[in-house]
């Protein structure tokens, strides 16, 4: 599996999203900073949903990645307990089934699925389907 | 320190004008505002003009004369035309200059903004990803903040229906078309909940303001219209932000809390003097989560606001009489002087069909922006 940037993830099985803690503060934020003022962290695989919206047109590329035939995406915030909000996808939900609060868990997602070696983008899908 | 006065407005109408540059519209405002003052080009002593896209400002000493003014360029995201105007009132104020000019003007490319990620200090991969996206932030701003607080989206409806019947009143407008509120809600959806008809549209379009001091306002014998406050801020901790890859969890202010909070101060007035206001509004549920965040309204209260008027041109607080960036489209760098502009217009008596009623004696405006940045100016007649 290949993130999308060096030091996204763990490597462990069930990776994780590494974060940063600020040594002084201990403030954490996402993704790590290039800073020796900020400490790598793996954050928690699961949260709730804090905030989400549908992407519903094609972004501009560059910079957007992604392939070039365009499939609606959720674009959300997730609450991970004690530690920071995160910015990711939702996959493996219907868009109606959506609601802010709803548990979720970790799970890296290929940018672009049909790829033959995709990189992975970070992602949540709702915790029950596990 | 002397207090500072707009001795005359110039606008281009804001939209898609063909064959016109940028710095072209910015000259057409600039000679305006000089005609509207009773000035020539070679009375101003100094200049801030902001531009976001369309090249430099002071290139348009060529076409307004090599009078050898100071003039200087202002780049500063959505408050890029706030932040102009904050500095030129600055030089009056202290009494170092007597007549300056604050200009803004800008010409977008069609569709969404194009945002780098190196531009904000972020990596590659959250644009390869596909997060430079601003509507998306938005978006994800007022879900959250309908959770909260109760917000319907037949609201966010309504801001967009006002915001298209006032546009139709004011000739600057881009968008003067009143579109029904079925057909805002029904709309292709752009990024949920927000419709098409619920975000502005990057744009063109030019605005000048010549400030100056008492003496020269009354020499000229122009409408006194005196900028009482005038506040740029960036964001305090813990504020939610265009282009966040994370977000505390501790919330925070925004920085238009602070610019807000500051400007009445300075000006000595509270929001329930305040008798017409322009808010940022480059989407529905911007003008509502502005109303709060600038002390007009509690968190939730909008709900109410808005089904019973109270925001329309003969309301309790008027918002955005002149359609704002719904229905002017979004120039950055003309954008808040646009506010300004239009306050002025209300506070003169010259809105004609947008006109406020009951003779408005203060006014508010505020923008905000990526990446946190927000302005406020308070004007009193």
């Amino acid at each position: 599996m290949k993130a999308i940037a060096e030091g996204l993830f763990t490597s462990e099985p069930q990776p994780r999203l590494v974060g940063g803690k600020d040594r002084d503060s201990g403030r954490i934020v996402f993704p790590c900073p290039e800073s020796d003022r900020f400490e790598p962290v793996p954050l928690s695989r699961s949260g709730t949903l804090w905030s989400y919206t549908i992407q519903r047109f094609r972004p501009k590329s560059p910079p957007y990645a992604g392939p070039e035939a365009f499939t609606p995406f959720p674009v959300a915030y997730v609450e991970l307990p004690g530690e920071t909000i995160v910015e990711a996808r939702l996959v493996d939900v219907d868009f109606d089934d959506i609601e802010i609060g709803m548990p979720l868990e970790f799970t890296p997602t290929p940018l672009d699925p049909d790829a033959t070696d995709p990189v992975m983008i970070p992602a949540f899908r709702p915790a029950e389907a596990a | 320190m002397g207090d500072v006065f707009v001795l005359g407005i110039g606008i281009h109408p804001f939209g898609r004008t063909e064959g016109m540059t940028g710095v072209d519209q910015g000259v057409f405002a600039v000679r305006q505002a000089l005609s509207d003052a009773g000035l020539e080009w070679n009375d101003v002593q100094f200049a801030y003009g902001a531009s976001d896209a369309a090249g430099n400002p002071d290139t348009m000493v060529d076409q307004l004369g090599l009078t050898g003014v100071q003039f200087i360029n202002v780049r500063n995201g959505c408050a890029a035309g706030g932040s102009a105007l904050f500095s030129a009132q600055m030089a009056i104020k202290s009494g170092e200059c007597d007549i300056g000019l604050a200009v803004g003007f800008d010409k977008h490319p069609r569709g969404a903004f194009d945002a780098k990620p190196s531009e904000y200090n972020l990596p590659e991969w959250y644009g390869d990803a596909g997060y430079m996206v601003t509507t998306q932030f938005f978006a994800n701003k007022i879900m959250r903040y309908m959770h909260l607080n109760g917000i319907s989206r037949e609201t966010l409806g309504r801001v967009s229906e006002k915001a298209f019947r006032n546009g139709e009143k004011a000739p600057h407008a881009w968008r003067r078309q009143p579109v029904p509120l079925e057909e805002i809600l029904e709309a292709p959806m752009v990024s949920d909940p927000y419709s098409k008809y619920m975000f502005c549209s990057p744009a063109e379009g030019g605005v000048a303001l010549i400030l100056g001091s008492e003496k020269k306002a009354r020499e000229l014998g122009v409408p006194m219209v005196r900028l009482k406050a005038a506040t740029m801020r960036t964001r305090p901790p813990g504020s939610f932000e265009v282009f966040a890859p994370s977000v505390d969890i501790e919330r925070g202010g925004s920085a238009t809390n602070i610019a807000s909070r500051d400007a009445f101060a300075i000006a000595g007035v509270g929001p329930e003097d305040i008798d017409v206001a322009q808010l940022q509004d480059t989407e529905a549920g911007a003008e509502l989560m502005h109303m709060a965040e600038n002390g007009f309204c509690a968190d939730g209260d909008q709900e109410k606001w808005l089904a019973e008027g109270l925001t329309e041109i003969g309301g309790k607080l008027p918002v955005n009489t002149d359609g704002g960036c719904l229905a002017c489209g979004e120039p950055i760098g003309a954008s808040g002087l646009r506010q300004v502009y239009e306050n002025v217009v209300q506070l003169r008596g010259q809105g004609g069909a947008r006109q406020v009623p009951g003779d408005p004696k203060t006014a508010y405006s505020h923008v905000y922006g990526a990446p946190g940045v927000s302005a406020v100016t308070i004007l009193e007649r």
